[in-house]
């Protein structure tokens, strides 16, 4: 049970988010032309770090805001939050 | 009805109130503040249940959570509970209890046989026995060990009775209301902080209730008194008893149980049986005590073998002896305290004590009373069945691995101290890392992962003097981080007795030719022997000892077990225990009911029930509801005697011919408004999006990246750049949120703004060859030529004097239109059309009739778009559009997406034209081939064509389409059918949509 500070609406529970992957992907641009590699790693491959995780939430009970966690993935531990865009480093 | 072993003053009970129960049948009494087992050992009643596996008599070892074998199945306010703790369970009017785990009686168990061929039950018996023959495993050994392991019995009935979940934001939850928990809670008070204080017993107090100490001149159960009124008259202090905080969980999440009216007689209608909290606390201190733990040794689980500190406690708290002739077995001095107060009740104790002679201030108090104190000794095995009569004990060499001499002498019952253990638990399930503390023997808390501080004996100080001083600074100094206040306590003065060291000394050696079972953990039947052979046969890490041999995974948790367990461990393998290491506690740290995890989300609770404006008019037509996610939706509305078959084709048959109306409410809308809609639709939908008129509607399909078909719908044009979108009413939450993650992170630069609609608009769709008829006499001021509203046509027009939209769409693949009214309006909608519609034969129809006309027509839904079909797979890739890019496009062109044989959808209909074909059914070409039989595909939906008078199925299918024509058998195992079906076109009526555009 987490506890995440939505950068619109402060400190919340976890069950007014729902979790959205990791949020480093980058969708490549529309009309633009991709290579099959390319887009399979876009679609389909992502990384399960042990340790710290960049990925989206989305605050579907509140503000409906998709937004950046900073997340340890083995300890919970949030180190940041932010908007989509913001960076986190 | 005398109490033989009730003493006449002591004790915190209510002697002015009896209150009456049953044991097994038999009428007894207790008092008010009893527990089942303070009144069962009043009445002198220490036989309570049987053993898990070898079915050995047990009796009570303790006086709280710490309990390994009372556990009952108990029966009050109308429900009957298994595994009740009897040392927990506090005594009401009426209660009756009955041991477990027994047949035909406690008394005389045929399981007990288990005890006599125990030989063959040992450590890993269940996993080496029943591995063979494979077969037996479901329908002989495991109904056969779940009989004879069974605990208590779950009730089978609904559970009438109130269960609430709470919410809690402090500052400071303190778990415990020890000398420490008390002390901290008061200080952080004092700072002005918000404070929860939970205690899992009734009374508030901790050890001040039964230890012989004082504290500014107060005995130690006065000043808890006075703590608690004054903490309790603090309006930022939250004071709970009988409430356990039994779960540390992520970000300083705890989890309270609270027992808020088991314990009462009478309670009113709405009062909760148990409540459960989720407390948010920036710091907490864990003052959760510590638990006794044993001496092992030979048959020491017979009934009348308690915990010293037990003992006491039935003493002090209860007023009840646990027996009159006592031996003491310790090593270490807080049993003298038992001792003395035994001797304080003029019953003459024995202290059997394995360090050699020395001296102490309680040893010293102790010889003055003229206690017989025997050093050196210790108990070897306790002798009786049902009750202890005698123990052989025994006088150690030095060494301490044999006797020098033994004898044997009466006693009525043992009281066994092997020192304390802190109770860890809850800073464990923090994430702290426990680190061994040789001083006592135990583990206790090391570094911390989360806002959490032990304080107190949790913490491994076991004087008060020290846990006050604790509890009195880490509550001041943690409040005053948060509250910038810091108020000056003075630490009050204590009076207590000065404990000497003990002995490190854990298990009686056995003498030669004797080997009586000298169990460590008693709820799971784990004896030394059990440990050994673990050891013996390779299991070396604590974690698999554990699993083996089951040690410390009943219910209990292993709290008496645990370290016992691990000091064999490294007694054999000749290691230290930190270097075993522990196993890993986890939350409950003693079991919940059901009832509490789930609250009030029972019944009609157990989600929200969303219902369309128009909900009241279904009910009272006879509507029959079918749930469509959290919506209701009449399924059918049902006529006389009809069954739900006749009543959907009824339905459906007069959409055909006359006109008929539909609740379409529960369908997803979106408003979608911005300069840069058509651009952002365009992208999102696989059709061409930027020249749709403003007033004109049209189909879209939406995709997930991966290509699969997420939704589909249609959007119209209300404006310039004002758009309205349909969704599935499955999928409504998921595309809404689909296309914010598009318009805030992948296309920012979008001006587009999105909402959810759906709950603004009442829906209704006329559907049918007179739905214009209809339409016209609804609008009679209003142009509804095939000219003026075509097909995929939208109109905003008065309905009666409401704003509405109308919409030429159709699902049924009728002539039909679709109203929308602002909700308010909806049942004035509704009603309005039941009334003109009669003329033309309206009726309403629900969603069964509703997907008859889809099937029928092949137009797809949700069990077509499963999340596994592309376009091409149900014939929609007509509306992919091959200019412009979308959201999947790039995956579209993956090979296996593009192989010529690949599923498509078809129609089925079987050769006799009369069998229904069931949903789910697979499509094979041979239905007596051999297993496994090549699978074609699959039917996804099923009707009676109403149109052809004879059952008509959709189906995904290998190389679809060039299968039309050819016959099949669809095969479901599930309902025992196979039906011979011939394959056709997926349109079974109305192939060119003439009707929808007539």
């Amino acid at each position: 049970m987490l506890y995440i500070k939505c950068p619109y609406c402060g400190l919340r529970a976890q069950k007014e988010f729902s979790y959205g992957g990791d949020a480093t992907v980058k969708r490549p641009n529309i009309n633009e032309e991709v290579s099959s590699k390319d887009w399979d790693n876009f679609v389909y491959m992502r990384k399960s770090p042990r340790g710290k995780h960049v990925e989206l939430w989305q605050h579907i009970a509140g503000c409906r805001q998709w937004i950046k966690v900073q997340r340890d993935t083995a300890t919970h531990e949030i180190f940041q939050t932010a908007k989509v865009t913001e960076e986190i480093r | 009805m005398s109490q033989p072993f009730r003493l006449n003053k002591e004790g915190l009970i209510n002697r002015n109130k009896k209150i009456s129960f049953t044991f097994n049948g038999k009428k007894l009494f207790g008092y008010e503040g009893d527990t089942i087992a303070s009144a069962l050992i009043a009445n002198g009643i220490h036989l309570v249940g049987r053993s898990f596996k070898y079915h050995r008599p047990r009796g009570f070892f303790g006086a709280g959570a710490e309990e390994p074998n009372a556990k009952l199945q108990v029966e009050f306010n109308g429900h009957s509970e298994p595994n009740v703790n009897a040392t927990e369970m506090e005594l009401v009017e009426g209660l009756s209890a009955t041991s477990q785990n027994c047949w035909p009686s406690v008394n005389f168990d045929i399981g007990a046989i288990n005890n006599f061929l125990k030989m063959f039950f040992p450590a890993g018996f269940y996993y080496k026995t029943f591995m063979w023959p494979k077969s037996f495993w479901y329908k002989i050994y495991e109904p056969f060990i779940r009989k004879a392991a069974g605990l208590g019995v779950a009730s089978l009935e609904k559970d009438k009775e109130r269960y609430e979940h709470k919410f809690e934001y402090c500052d400071l939850l303190v778990t415990g209301s020890g000398p420490s928990g008390l002390a901290s809670a008061y200080a952080a008070a004092k700072n002005g902080a918000k404070v929860i204080l939970a205690e899992d017993k009734p009374r508030f107090g901790g050890t001040l209730l039964s230890d012989d100490v004082s504290i500014d001149n107060l005995s130690g159960k006065d000043w808890a008194e006075k703590i608690v009124s004054e903490l309790k008259s603090m309006p930022n202090v939250t004071v709970k008893n009988r409430s356990q905080v039994f779960g540390y969980y992520d970000h300083n999440m705890l989890v309270m149980f609270e027992r808020v009216s088991d314990h009462l007689e009478k309670k009113s209608k709405f009062t909760p049986r148990q409540r459960l909290w989720y407390i948010r606390a920036k710091e907490t201190i864990l003052s959760t005590g510590s638990i006794e733990r044993p001496i092992v040794f030979g048959n020491n689980d017979t009934p009348g073998i308690f915990l010293s500190a037990a003992a006491k406690e039935y003493m002090k708290v209860y007023g009840v002896l646990v027996g009159k002739k006592p031996l003491i077995f310790t090593n270490n001095d807080s049993a003298y305290e038992t001792a003395l107060d035994f001797k304080k009740n003029n019953v003459e104790p024995i202290i059997l004590d394995t360090r050699e002679e020395h001296s102490s201030e309680l040893i010293d108090e102790a010889k003055s009373k003229g206690i017989d104190i025997r050093f050196s000794h210790g108990v070897i095995v306790a002798n009786g069945y049902k009750k202890v009569k005698s123990a052989k004990i025994g006088k150690l060499t030095k060494d301490k691995n044999s006797f020098e001499k033994m004898e044997t002498i009466e006693c009525d019952c043992i009281c066994v101290s092997g020192f304390w253990t802190p109770s860890v638990h809850l800073a464990s399930q923090s994430g702290n890392k426990l680190k061994y503390e040789e001083k006592i023997d135990a583990f206790i808390p090391d570094k911390k992962k989360q806002q959490e501080t032990s304080v107190g004996a949790s913490n491994g100080s076991f004087t008060l003097e020290e846990s006050l001083k604790h509890g009195f600074e880490n509550g001041s100094n943690l409040s005053a981080k948060i509250t910038e206040t810091k108020t000056e306590i003075s630490i009050p003065n204590v009076n207590e007795k000065k404990y000497g060291a003990h002995d490190k000394f854990w298990c009686m050696p056995l003498p030669k030719n004797e080997n009586p079972k000298r169990f460590v953990d008693f709820q799971n039947d784990v004896s030394v022997s059990d440990i050994e052979i673990a050891l013996r046969e390779g299991y070396r890490s604590i974690e698999h000892v554990k699993r083996y041999t089951t040690l410390g995974m009943a219910t209990d948790q292993g709290r008496t077990s645990n370290l016992n367990g691990l000091q064999l461990v490294s007694n054999i393998e000749n290691k230290i225990v930190p270097e075993v290491g522990h196993t890993t506690f986890r939350p409950p740290f003693t079991p919940i009911t059901i009832g509490t995890i789930v609250g009030r989300e029972v019944g009609m609770e157990y989600m929200p029930t969303r219902k369309t404006p128009m909900h009241k008019w279904h009910k009272k037509n006879n509507a029959v509801f079918v749930d469509a996610g959290a919506w209701k939706r009449p399924r059918y509305y049902k006529q006389g005697n009809e069954t739900l078959f006749e009543a959907s084709k009824r339905e459906a048959k007069n959409v055909r011919e006359n006109v008929g109306i539909c609740d379409v409410t529960t369908l997803g809308k979106i408003d979608i408004k911005g300069p840069d809609a058509a651009e952002f639709l365009n992208r999102v939908y696989t059709n061409a999006w930027m020249k749709l008129p403003v007033g004109k509607a049209r189909y879209g399909l939406m995709l997930r990246e991966d290509g699969i078909v997420m939704d589909d719908g249609t959007t119209t044009r209300i404006s310039e750049n004002h758009y309205h979108m349909t969704t599935t009413t499955a999928q409504a939450g998921n595309v809404l949120s689909h296309l914010e993650y598009y318009l805030q992170i992948v296309w920012p630069e979008l001006n587009v703004n999105v909402v959810s609609t759906t709950e603004q608009w009442a829906g209704a769709a006329i559907a049918g060859p007179k739905s214009r008829d209809m339409l016209s006499k609804l609008y009679p001021d209003l142009d509804v030529s095939n000219d003026a509203l075509p097909f995929m046509g939208y109109k905003e027009a008065d309905f009666f004097g409401v704003q509405s939209r109308i919409f030429r769409i159709s699902f049924s693949g009728e002539l039909a239109f679709e109203i929308n009214v602002k909700s308010d309006h909806g049942i004035f909608m509704w009603e309005k059309m039941m009334e003109i519609g009669k003329e033309f034969g309206n009726q309403p129809y629900g969603t069964e009739a509703l997907s008859t006309l889809r099937i029928e027509m092949g137009h797809v839904a949700g069990p077509e778009l499963d999340g596994r079909t592309i376009p091409l797979d149900v014939s929609l890739n007509g509306l992919v559009s091959k200019k412009k890019d979308f959201i999947g496009k790039n995956s579209l062109g993956r090979e296996a997406f593009n192989i010529e044989s690949r599923q498509k959808i078809v129609g089925l209909i079987p050769i006799d034209r009369k069998s229904s074909i069931p949903e789910g059914s697979h499509i094979v070409q041979d239905q007596n081939a051999k297993l496994p039989i090549p699978k074609l595909g699959h039917v996804s939906s099923s009707c009676w064509s109403v149109e052809n008078n004879n059952p008509f199925s959709l189906a995904i299918m290998k190389d679809g389409k060039n299968m039309i024509g050819k016959k099949f058998f669809a095969v479901s195992p599930l309902k025992n059918k196979s039906i011979e079906v011939e394959v056709i076109s997926s349109h079974y009526v109305d192939p060119e949509g003439k009707r929808v555009r007539s």
